[in-house]
């Protein structure tokens, strides 16, 4: 009888601690609208594939001046612009920024795009944009080769990018195929030296890269002496530099130059949906990050990417980028869809 | 990723009570209704299956063929399945291994390393790779797989197999010991093949876990189906590619599910006939006392104490500083959101199911469970995927809403509540129902008034399980999840991944502060399940 009462107790006891909880959560049920509804409907969406740190410091700054809000979705290149393809015309984005290029070819070419403002267009040099004017450089990073000086001999250093493809770099360089860093590159390889050219390099960089999960990955592979060399952007290198050097300390950067495609510099690229309801708010962003105040931050910040627009010059610690040597390629012209198909053959992703 | 604790437990109750037969009391709704929403809950449960097999058709055969095979998924099916022939072994030996010391030696202090050998469940996996590539910067590959996901999943095994030996009759083990059998043969002939749901059914957790898990093995550079599918839609969203990988990754998990079905077998394992369940005696470790203490503390050290320590470190290396309160107040408040919506709607989805397999068992009701098991089993990923396609193209108003999240989650994670609901109603019995109804409640009153409150703890339970769940999804909440949402696990991710790994800290101990007492939970549950 004792241990019934004692059950009995037990039930009523949590019972009681049930009904508590499905009362918390019945209020819960109906809190995600809730926070749907009090999300800034008056703010505008950037979908974002550029560093989320970066963007947010603008986004900072933008907010304090005009007062607009911004909500961020935050993905990689090709995954945000394909997603804004196929949302149409009902996406919810209103402004697309991207690390590279080719994912705004992509955008550009299904006609999604809105004509960026002149007044932005006349801040962003002619080298630095898409002809068509549907969207604007607004940042700029430049490929490079980080390596081990104990483990290759400056004399021993590759003369082209191509050259990582052939047999004696067997297992000894990494990269980051999944990357739209990566995937930027190897679509201008396949702009400046065609399919067959690409396709054989992608084939020798699968027999020989090590693949690593992101640029800053692979960078600290070198340093820990997991691989000799990385194939990936310049500002990791400098970024880790200014904190602690914990991940490049021996490390030292390599750059191509001589037009080669491994000389590549990379545009970041932003754009205005056609389908946008607050055009003007959205034009006024890119505006904004193009701008005095937006390529300031560029050049001050943390990230270390190139500022190329309102006469702001770089960082000074990075090589200046007249001395890069990049090969002319036009960015509008860069294909994604292409290079993942590509890369997809090849058995890289 | 599902967890179906107790299984084990609620059968053998479950008919016990439908066994009875007599009268019938009124249904407090139409047995008809109640099927309507199950089957209408089953329907929707089929749409990520459904949407599979509807992208493989419309890929077409040829494509689809140059897609499915071709070297990279021959990689990731070695992969994979190697990742599965070393692990489930390893989770199988450690998880009964573990259970056996705790519940049937002499081995000191067994109560507390009965808790400790639960405990890594409170971590989830990809906080655990993050603490190991912290420790050990160079794991990589297979092996560094293995060590991962074994010292993740283990308690999967280890907390069945622990629940069932506490329960199994000693009179057996008893009666072969008297025969002559040594305390090996006694352990391989009599005990172990009483875990065998226990075991299959642990097992067949770890496999799932396996196939599904993303982060942590991503951390390390280890390419599965699941994260290659992640890759590809990084590389294009929603490509043909990522598709025929997910009807690979698909038919992979129906294979498992048929396995364990297969492997369960129909053998009877409850005890029968009347009398009192004898007291276990502990078998005397002896000489074997400290090497048993010494592998116990082996085993907790690497997979709760490694974790748990570098999440301490990092988070007190990062200072006052990463705790940016406009960052991480919101991530806590949304996962504390997304979990109890998702923990509520999950619990009301899974009664309809519940109620008729208890109350109106039959083929009809095991078909619509049936039903569920397979969707739940299927990577986050995939469950994402279908729902992104599905809404954008035939309900864009839902579209990026937080009620598609949720309904994701409710996929997958209804067996959680269900297998909790189904062993409460086995509790309350209908006779009660009957009872009231004579003393003239109406049928409706009667339902809420007695069954309703008998099933109320049992619903809690299974409700803690589905919010432990969704507070450590990853896949479907990256890809589901609203314009701004941030959960814990989603900051998580971003910072380990920009390898930010002070910024990361504070998330990781968040999650696994929520988590821990969950794990606890789940873990008395399952004796108590167990202890009938």
């Amino acid at each position: 009888m004792k241990f019934r009462k004692n059950a009995l107790a037990g039930i009523a006891l949590a019972a009681t601690a049930a009904l508590g909880l499905a009362a918390c959560g019945s209020n819960a049920g109906t809190a995600p609208a809730a926070s749907e509804s009090a999300a800034p409907s008056d703010g505008i969406t950037v979908y974002n594939a550029q560093h989320e740190s970066l963007t947010k410091e603008w986004i900072e700054a933008f907010t304090k001046e005009t007062g607009i809000k911004v909500t961020l979705r935050q993905g990689s290149d090709t995954e945000m612009s394909n997603q804004i393809v196929q949302e149409g015309a009902a996406s919810p984005a209103d402004v697309f920024l991207t690390e590279n290029s080719p994912a705004m070819a992509q955008v550009e070419n299904a006609g999604l795009f809105a004509d960026v403002d002149a007044a932005t267009i006349d801040q962003v040099p002619a080298e630095f944009r898409p002809s068509t004017g549907k969207w604007t450089g607004i940042a700029a990073r430049s490929t490079v080769l980080v390596y081990d000086k104990n483990k290759i001999s400056e004399d021993k250093l590759p003369k082209s990018m191509l050259d990582l493809a052939n047999p004696e770099w067997k297992g000894k360089w990494a990269a980051s195929p999944t990357g739209a860093d990566y995937q930027a590159i190897v679509a201008a390889l396949l702009e400046l030296k065609g399919e067959a050219a690409t396709e054989a390099w992608l084939k020798g960089m699968k027999e020989n890269f090590k693949a690593y999960k992101g640029n800053g990955t692979a960078m600290k592979a070198v340093n820990a002496g997991e691989v000799d060399a990385a194939l990936i952007y310049h500002y990791y290198y400098y970024g880790d530099q200014a904190k602690t050097g914990e991940n490049s300390k021996n490390v030292t950067p390599y750059y191509f130059k001589n037009q080669d495609p491994g000389a590549f510099l990379s545009i970041s690229g932003g754009g205005v949906l056609k389908s946008s309801k607050k055009a003007a708010d959205a034009q006024a962003f890119l505006k904004f990050i193009t701008g005095k105040q937006g390529q300031e931050i560029l050049k001050t910040g943390t990230s270390f990417e190139y500022a190329i627009a309102s006469q702001v010059d770089a960082n000074q610690k990075l090589v200046p980028i007249k001395e890069l040597q990049a090969p002319a390629v036009d960015p509008a012209k860069l294909n994604s869809t292409k290079v993942t198909d590509l890369m997809t053959k090849a058995g890289l992703l | 990723m599902t967890v179906r604790f107790s299984a084990s437990g609620s059968q053998s109750q479950e008919s016990t009570t439908t066994a009875g037969g007599g009268k019938r009391p009124r249904p407090p709704f139409g047995v008809s209704t109640v099927s309507l929403l199950a089957v209408l809950i089953a329907l929707f449960s089929l749409v990520p299956l459904g949407y599979v097999v509807y992208m493989t058709a419309v890929t077409g055969w040829d494509t689809a063929v140059e897609l499915i095979v071709r070297p990279r998924v021959g990689e990731l099916l070695l992969n994979t399945i190697m990742l599965m022939v070393l692990t489930v072994p390893l989770c199988l030996v450690l998880g009964v291994g573990g259970a056996w010391l705790v519940e049937r030696t002499n081995l000191r202090g067994h109560r507390w390393w009965a808790v400790a050998l639960a405990a890594p469940l409170a971590i989830p996996a990809f906080v655990n790779s993050y603490s190991w590539v912290s420790a050990v910067p160079s794991l990589e590959g297979i092996w560094s797989g293995v060590l991962i996901a074994t010292l993740s999943y283990f308690p999967l095994v280890y907390i069945p197999a622990a629940a069932t030996l506490g329960r199994l009759d000693p009179a057996i083990e008893q009666s072969a010991a008297s025969m002559g059998y040594g305390p090996w043969a006694v352990f391989f002939r009599v005990v172990l093949p009483q875990l065998r749901i226990a075991m299959t059914g642990g097992a067949l957790l770890v496999a799932l876990h396996l196939l599904a898990e993303y982060g942590a093995f991503a951390m390390i550079r280890f390419d599965t189906f699941t994260t290659a599918i992640m890759v590809q839609f990084q590389s294009t969203f929603n490509g043909t590619a990522g598709n025929m990988l997910a009807s690979v990754l698909v038919f992979l998990c129906l294979i498992l599910l048929l396995a364990e079905v297969k492997s369960r077998g129909s053998a009877r394992y409850a005890r029968v006939g009347s009398g009192a369940q004898a007291k276990a005696t502990r078998i005397a470790l002896g000489g074997y006392q400290l090497p048993a203490q010494l592998g116990m503390l082996a085993l907790t050290v690497l997979a709760f104490g490694l974790p748990v320590w570098f999440v301490l470190r990092w988070t007190i290396a990062g200072g006052p500083g990463v705790w940016a309160a406009d960052e991480f107040v919101p991530a806590l408040l949304q996962t504390l959101l997304y979990g109890a919506a998702g923990a509520a709607v999950t619990t009301v989805v899974a009664f309809p199911m519940a109620y008729l397999a208890v109350r109106h068992p039959g083929w009809f009701s095991k078909m619509l469970e049936l039903s569920n098991y397979v969707t739940s089993s299927m990577p986050g990923i995939v469950v994402g995927l279908a729902f992104v396609t599905v809404s954008i193209r035939a309900i864009p108003g839902v579209y990026q809403s937080a009620g598609v999240l949720i309904a994701a989650y409710v996929l997958l994670f209804v067996p959680r509540a269900l297998v909790n609901l189904r062993s409460g109603l086995a509790q309350a019995p209908k006779e009660l129902d009957e009872a009231a109804q004579s003393l003239g409640k109406a049928p409706l009153v009667s339902f809420f008034k007695v069954t309703l409150r008998l099933t109320a703890p049992a619903a809690a339970g299974g409700a803690a399980l589905v919010f432990l769940a969704i507070v450590n999804e990853l896949t479907a909440t990256l890809l589901l999840s609203p314009n701004g949402t941030r959960t814990l696990a989603t900051e998580f991710w971003s910072k380990s991944s920009e390898i930010d790994y002070t910024g990361a800290a504070p998330y990781a101990l968040l999650m696994i502060l929520l988590s821990a007492p969950m794990t606890y939970l789940l873990f008395q549950q399952s004796k108590k399940v167990a202890g009938q």
